[in-house]
């Protein structure tokens, strides 16, 4: 079956949370992104965001780590059920990405997924491009990442 | 330190090279993305992307610390907005160098932030071969060097 199918446009799926702990966020940012903010207690207290904080791209990781795991029950789930799952391929990238509150040490984050828009391709039958809002917000409520993933899906 | 007024448009920097390995590949999938292309070179060579293929998200992060290690480093930063846009242009296999280069597209003082400046750049990102891997559209906020107070100012 099709993801629009699966997923009636714009509803709001809730993938699952993530955790993010200081050990987690210093060693995501020393191997990439090394700023203060993102490897040290003491200088981020001291920075504009006030407190040791994710880099975005870890916030994003985050995201398709839950989005898996979500996904690998929901295949499951549609077997038992008799269906065949969508089939996934690789994403083409993203657009219109914000970092809307820094995610701090100690936050957890409640994921989440809408299916916007799938088109066709018309030079490839076999193929359709999805276009899913990927979401997050923190345990007070508060949005903290938003994008627009492209992914390709096999028909 | 670099300030706004150090990033007239136009002015690049360049990237170092780095080398993907199929280990840092396999280590970084393994906490953010399993999906077999970036688990198992076999499964790679199977599917779409033609081998032991790096994460969208792994190929973001090490072009992030490209961009530390290239100027965000020596920069009076405090952080970004958000990506207009990032385009996985070609698959990232085990083995191959990156590297590339960043250039500023637009800079603005900030409207709500006079002490601020907007820098939009483009980044490409490129293999051994001089094929673009990824283009990201992207904006850093600096800090303006005309409005920095001498330390002792504060009181």
């Amino acid at each position: 079956m099709r993801m629009a199918e699966l997923y009636p446009a714009e509803r709001t799926i809730v993938l699952g949370t993530h955790h993010f702990t200081a050990d987690d966020i210093i060693r995501y940012a020393r191997q990439f992104d090394p700023q203060p903010f993102h490897v040290d207690a003491e200088a981020a207290r001291n920075s504009l965001f006030g407190g040791l904080c994710a880099s975005g791209w870890h916030t994003c990781a985050a995201w398709m780590k839950t989005f898996l795991a979500f996904w690998a029950a929901e295949c499951l789930r549609l077997e038992r059920e008799g269906k065949v799952p969508p089939r996934l391929g690789p994403a083409h990238g993203f657009r219109d990405l914000r970092w809307l509150k820094p995610v701090f040490a100690g936050d957890t984050i409640t994921y989440s997924a809408t299916l916007l828009e799938t088109r066709e391709q018309p030079s490839r039958p076999d193929r359709l491009i999805d276009t899913i809002l990927c979401e997050g917000s923190n345990q007070h409520g508060e949005p903290v990442i938003r994008f627009e993933s492209s992914v390709m899906e096999f028909v | 330190m670099l300030y706004f007024e150090d990033f007239p448009i136009g002015r690049r920097f360049d990237f170092p090279d780095r080398t993907m390995t199929a280990e840092e590949i396999i280590a970084f999938a393994t906490e953010f993305d399993p999906q077999p292309m970036h688990l198992d070179e076999a499964a790679g060579r199977a599917g779409v992307l033609g081998g032991l293929a790096a994460s969208g998200w792994h190929t973001s992060a090490v072009m992030m610390r490209m961009l530390c290690d290239s100027y965000i480093r020596m920069t009076a930063g405090e952080g970004s907005p958000g990506v207009n846009s990032m385009e996985w242009r070609r698959p990232v296999l085990a083995g191959d160098t990156l590297s590339g280069h960043c250039r500023v597209a637009e800079a603005r003082i900030s409207r709500s932030r006079p002490d601020i400046g907007i820098v939009r750049f483009i980044a490409e990102v490129t293999n051994q071969r001089g094929e673009t891997v990824a283009v990201c559209d992207y904006a850093n906020m600096i800090r303006v060097k005309a409005t920095e107070a001498p330390a002792d100012a504060h009181g």
